[in-house]
């Protein structure tokens, strides 16, 4: 509590005179871009995907294909709030790190790393998946051992190699900030009593439901402007959706993923060791290796690529599928990779393509504003930045 | 025969108690049932709002009234330049001829439909470079009379186009689908002539609602597959000289979890019996040659009225995730094929030269010297039953009930009448735009990357035409402003809706 209000002070100290002081904190009383506020003072997403259907309603298929269900209905006041608590390093045990660290607004909210860098400069073991479109999804981390936002948050949290918390000094940190006592209370006006995790859990999740992508070029010719996409565009379009790249029968429109887990057999960057995914969460050994489908929205702004950033551009990604079935799979572990995981021979000319058409999915229209200031008024350090 | 393709059925055969079974079929009481008569199966699809359907008006097309635009495509010119010129609603007529393309088609209602002059067809040849030939994921799509060959990926390929028809098509030699719709709901796949097709012939994927009908399908891996769909109907097809001949599966891994509700009935199902050439690692890989009918994790499969001879492993073929050593696992699929239903069936010289595995279980229900084998039951098979089943040689469908019907007459199709597009009231469209993307950078009465929307309000409130023509070619107006970028993409229409939309708003 103490070594939290020297924080604060100290923090105060170095913002300079231009932020506002700590009662100036509000909540927006508006939906972000892209939501209606209805009637009943919640914010609904709204986009021209929703006058399209899908088969099963799953969200899954071509181009004018519905998306599938999807978070929203939060109000304003909790998602400004999750927005102050996403960027606020109190969340983290030494006040070094925020969520934004490693989802950040500027890194197509992720870090640019080939894996996240913990509180203590830990290597967190995985890359920080982008959160660009989590409204749309139903399982979490590349293993998929989470089926919602708010069971997602306490795992970096907690962890003692990311944000390295514990649910009892956050909760004893946010009920000692004034500010943050005002700001749950706007946001949660029903709720009685000190700031609950559930609470910072449900703001974060309104926050995150609000990062939608959907009006990329790509977007824009769904909606029926052929000339959106260039000729190149629609020729690596053409490549992607083709059986012989096969990359659309995984990466499925209109979320450019179908959420399963795929064994792919991606090489471990050097001296990593090999990851087993999803096998240790299903207790499948069929599922060795696996990993869920990540998006390609916004996949251009996001490398380096893999569940353990193998790869440094998209280029390489697309020429290790080009490679072969099988091309970096461990000899010594035996994998069940995914049937569409192919030997597609496409030319070098087609895997230039596919790169350009990946560069149509970009939209951040709507990236979030990160607050001048935060509550708790610590700075994150953005651990190794300057590398 | 390559070893590993043995492997794939019937790996934990053994696991069958030895005499379990010994001399029951040759002792149990004849039932014999005539399927001319008697109960039918009524399938598992009742159509929404359609309680008044007439089964005897059996619905035969899916597509809509044709559209009265027609274009030509003549011999020389591109297929994929008439496509991109035509409004949604157009028949695209491709006259004889060879075209090197793949076309694609992003917009409802086109017909790309062949004309046949004395045998000569609209000949699209990939010459083994180009990948697909056709790629459509409009709704209302029809393909006609067109022959495809030397693609290298699919000859016809859908993603979620609704109410698709295609029909009396060629295609030889075109990688890895023949004719491939997926994800899509309402179709018609029928005429068809498949064949040199690296995996299956026909392939429905995901897809609801489908007939399969009046196709000759041969010198493929795999005939006709159902997978991860349902209410289909496989209908009245000569399927012969492929590896496997009809599959119903449930692919583990896909998004769609499982396969319920398919009918093959009266197909012919002969002599399939060509060596496996499918991809390393590809699921019809694993598909022992001599397999007429392969069930395996779909639900309500009826089997009916087909002729299945001459298929060397065995006519039918019945069996779970756990058996197939290629497959891999998905928790979120049930692996077992339930409620198998197996009516009259002519079955004739299957299983002459079965794989080990099934002789090992003709031995451990004492069928010794069987020189046939028409139906092989491995893992578990809840639910299921046969008629007449004193007829087949059979291992492992000791435990099939009595089915309590004897014939699917009942059940006509599972197609649906076209569906009209969606009313979209313009009101409706200008406020979905202006919510989705205006106010990426215009708020009501802040400051964002563009004015407030008051500022907007106050200089057009009386023009929302004048908005309409600004938004689709703006200039800079403002210093203090970037300029905007243009909403061309967006048709007139909407954009005056998007601007009465933004004049009107409060907040």
């Amino acid at each position: 509590m103490i070594r939290a209000l020297v924080l604060v002070i100290a923090a105060a100290g170095t913002a300079g005179a231009t932020g506002p002081a700590p009662s100036d904190f509000t909540l927006n009383t508006n939906c972000p871009p892209g939501f209606e506020k209805t009637d009943g003072g919640v914010c609904e997403l709204r986009t021209l995907y929703q006058f399209y259907d899908s088969l099963g309603n799953r969200g899954l298929g071509g181009t004018r294909t519905g998306l599938p269900p999807h978070r929203d209905g939060f109000t304003p006041q909790q998602i400004d709030l999750g927005r102050y608590l996403f960027f606020d390093p109190v969340l983290s045990g030494d006040g070094t790190l925020s969520c934004a660290s490693c989802h950040d607004p500027a890194k197509g909210l992720s870090d640019g790393r080939s894996r996240s860098i913990g509180m203590h400069g830990e290597d967190a073991g995985r890359a920080a998946p982008t959160l660009w479109n989590v409204a749309f999804l139903k399982r979490f981390f590349w293993d998929a051992r989470a089926d919602s936002l708010e069971a997602q948050a306490s795992g970096p949290l907690y962890s003692p190699r990311e944000m390295g918390n514990t649910p009892a000094q956050l909760l004893a940190r946010l009920n000692g900030n004034g500010v943050y006592r005002r700001l749950f209370q706007q946001a949660f006006p029903n709720a009685r009593g000190p700031i609950a995790e559930q609470q910072v859990f449900t703001a974060l999740a309104a926050f995150q439901t609000s990062l939608v992508s959907l009006n990329s070029r790509y977007d824009r010719y769904v909606h029926g402007h052929d000339a959106a996409l260039n000729q190149r565009e629609i020729e690596g379009l053409n490549v992607f959706r083709s059986f012989v790249a096969r990359c659309s029968e995984c990466h499925t429109p209109p979320l450019f993923t179908n959420e399963q887990i795929a064994v792919i057999g991606m090489p471990e960057p050097d001296g990593h060791p090999f990851d087993v995914g999803a096998e240790a969460i299903l207790g499948s050994p069929k599922l060795k290796g696996g990993f869920k489908v990540p998006t390609l929205r916004n996949i251009a702004r996001t490398a380096p690529y893999s569940h353990s950033g193998a790869f440094d551009d998209l280029r390489s990604v697309v020429e290790f599928y080009n490679k072969g079935r099988g091309n970096s799979a461990p000899s010594d572990v035996p994998l069940y990779l995914h049937w569409h995981i192919s030997d597609p021979d496409l030319s070098e000319a087609e895997v230039d393509r596919i790169v350009d058409f990946l560069g149509a999915l970009t939209d951040e229209t709507f990236l979030p504003q990160p607050p001048t200031r935060v509550p708790s008024g610590m700075t994150a350090t953005h651990r190794g930045e300057s590398t | 025969m390559k070893k590993g393709l043995i492997l794939w059925v019937l790996v934990t055969a053994v696991a069958f108690a030895a005499g379990a079974y010994l001399g029951r079929s040759s002792k149990q009481d004849l039932k014999i049932s005539s399927s001319t008569g008697g109960a039918s199966y009524s399938g598992g699809f009742k159509a929404e709002g359609n309680a008044d359907a007439n089964p005897a008006g059996a619905i035969r097309s899916v597509a809509g009234p044709a559209p009265t635009n027609v274009v030509v495509v003549k011999d020389g010119e591109s297929i994929q330049a008439a496509i991109k010129a035509a409004t949604a609603g157009t028949i695209v007529r491709v006259m004889p001829g060879t075209y090197h393309e793949t076309v694609y088609v992003d917009k409802d209602d086109i017909r790309i439909i062949g004309v046949i002059e004395q045998g000569r067809r609209a000949v699209l040849d990939g010459q083994k470079k180009l990948n697909d030939a056709i790629l459509y994921s409009g709704n209302n799509f029809v393909a006609e009379n067109l022959e495809i060959r030397n693609y290298k990926g699919n000859g016809i390929m859908g993603q979620a186009g609704n109410n698709f028809e295609i029909r009396n098509n060629v295609i030889v030699d075109s990688g890895v689908y023949g004719i491939f719709p997926q994800l899509g709901q309402n179709g018609i796949v029928e005429h068809n002539v498949v064949s040199k097709i690296a995996d299956a012939a026909i392939y429905i994927g995901m897809s609801d609602n489908i007939l399969v009908a009046h196709n000759d399908v041969f010198d493929s891996v795999a005939g006709i597959e159902i997978e991860n769909s349902r209410h289909a109907i496989v209908e009245h097809n000569y399927v012969h000289n492929n590896t496997g001949g009809l599959l119903a599966f449930v692919t583990p891994g896909l998004p769609i979890k499982d396969t319920v509700d398919v009918i093959f009935r009266n197909n012919f199902v002969i002599g399939n019996n060509h060596p496996n050439f499918g991809a390393p690692g590809s699921t019809v890989a694993g598909i022992p040659a001599g397999t007429g009918i392969l069930v395996m994790a779909a639900d309500d499969v009826v089997i009916e009225g087909n002729i299945i001879s001459d298929n060397k492993v065995a006519g039918i073929i019945i069996t779970d995730h756990a058996h197939a050593s290629n497959i891999t696992a998905d928790p979120e699929s049930d692996p077992n094929s339930d409620r198998v239903k197996i009516l009259d069936n002519v079955m004739l010289r299957n299983g002459y030269d079965t794989i080990n595995e099934a002789k090992a279980l003709l031995l451990a229900e004492a069928k010794v010297g069987a020189r046939n084998l028409d139906i092989v039951r491995v893992g578990p098979s809840p639910g299921s039953c046969i008629i007449n089943r004193h007829q087949y040689v059979t291992v492992g469908v000791g435990d099939f009930a009595e089915c309590d019907f004897t014939n699917t007459a009942a059940t006509v199709n599972y197609l649906l009448p076209p569906v009209p597009p969606r009313e979209i009231k313009p009101g409706e469209r200008g406020k979905v735009v202006y919510l989705g993307i205006c106010t990426g950078c215009h708020t009501y009465n802040g400051r964002m990357i563009g004015p407030p929307v008051q500022v907007i309000q106050a200089l057009y409130m009386d023009n929302p035409q004048g908005l309409a023509d600004y938004i689709a070619k703006p200039t800079k107006k403002r210093d203090d402003y970037p300029e905007m970028p243009p909403q061309d993409y967006l048709d007139p229409e909407t954009r005056l809706a998007v601007a009465q939309y933004m004049l009107q708003v409060t907040n």
